[in-house]
Formats: C-alpha cells, sequence, structure tokens
C-alpha cells in the first residue's frame, strides 16, 4: 500500500492537536502548493533531511523511437529531479 | 525555496504560527520518510511518487584506483514526478 495525500491528512491531524480535520487537510494541500509553486518558478527546493528537488533544462536532441527504430528529434525541455538526502539513504537502509 | 523558507510560506499561506506551520513540516516529512524506511512506495497525485528500488550486492570497481570492490545490497528512493507538475514544470521552459 502506497502512502498517500489522506495518510499525511490523517498523520498530521493526529499529531497536532489544535487542528481540525480541515486545518490538517489545508495545510496538508498548502504545503504540496507552495513545493509545486516553487518549482514550477524554475527553483530548487531542499528539504534539509529529506533531499533535494531539482529543476533542469534539457537540450533538445536527436532520439530513436525505441520500438520501430525511427529516428526523430527530442524537443528541449525542463524536468524535476530528486536526490535523496543522505540521512534518508541512512533511514532506508537501516531497516 | 529551502524548508525554512517554505516553513514561512505556510504558516502565512494559511495563517497559522511559524511554530505551528514548522511542527506540521516536520510531521509531512518524517511521515513520508518513515513509509519509505519501510519500504513502501508514496503517491501524491498532482506531485509524484517515490519508490524504492533494491539492489543486490555486487562487484564493482572504485573508479579512483580500479580497485575490485563488493558493493553491499542497498536500497534507494526514486522520485518520478507527477503529470500536473511535469507539464506545468515544463510550460516555463527556457
Amino acid at each position: 500500500m502506497a502512502l498517500t495525500k489522506a495518510d499525511l491528512v490523517q498523520q498530521v491531524y493526529k499529531h497536532h492537536e489544535g487542528l481540525t480535520k480541515t486545518q490538517a487537510t489545508d495545510s496538508v494541500e498548502a504545503f504540496l502548493r507552495i513545493s509545486k509553486d516553487s518549482l514550477i518558478s524554475g527553483s530548487d527546493l531542499l528539504l534539509s533531511g529529506f533531499g533535494k528537488f531539482n529543476v533542469k533544462d534539457k537540450n533538445s536532441r536527436r532520439g530513436r523511437n525505441p520500438q520501430t527504430g525511427a529516428e526523430l528529434t527530442l524537443d528541449a525541455r525542463r524536468v524535476v529531479t530528486f536526490k535523496p538526502s543522505g540521512i534518508l539513504r541512512d533511514k532506508i537502509n537501516a531497516s | 525555496m529551502n524548508k525554512s523558507e517554505l516553513i514561512e510560506a505556510l504558516a502565512q499561506e494559511i495563517n497559522i504560527p511559524h511554530r505551528e506551520a514548522s511542527a506540521i513540516t516536520t510531521t509531512i516529512i518524517e511521515t513520508m520518510t518513515e513509509a519509505l524506511a519501510r519500504g513502501e512506495s508514496i503517491e501524491i497525485r498532482g506531485f509524484g511518487s517515490f519508490i524504492i528500488k533494491k539492489y543486490n550486492s555486487y562487484e564493482g570497481r572504485n573508479p579512483k584506483t580500479g580497485k575490485k570492490i563488493l558493493v553491499k545490497p542497498k536500497k534507494l528512493p526514486f522520485f518520478k514526478v507527477g503529470k500536473d507538475l511535469r507539464e506545468k514544470v515544463n510550460a516555463n521552459k527556457k
């Protein structure tokens, strides 16, 4: 089972007694919206202890359709990459 | 943007004290970290998903010295950006 937004809301609600369920939902939504807006505007997002989301510009390049072998040009694009922090990697490998 | 800037933006956006925004941010990041540490994946629609890939032990080389070494089994998290975020980020390409 994958962790979803509903699980995040549930955990925030559980750990913060002063919040209503609606406020817990709003806070998770706002957290995600702010994170996304940073990336959309082209700024990297650094969550210390978790990892870094980078925005990278890729040049256009010639590629091939792997199924047909036909040559095609892949347009320049902007992508998001993630690099896990050392702390996160250690926690994942501790178990 | 770093974590303290995110906390500040969160406090302003939903009008809560800085301290509360900081605690909520910690809860969200810890919840995600613990899920990944259990080997669970994360799926946040519109944002993206994380999966854990497992690697068996293999024989590698130290790229500097060329010496053979045994690389221990490991697990690594991978992030795949969600469709909505991917399209919006790409819309602002140079």
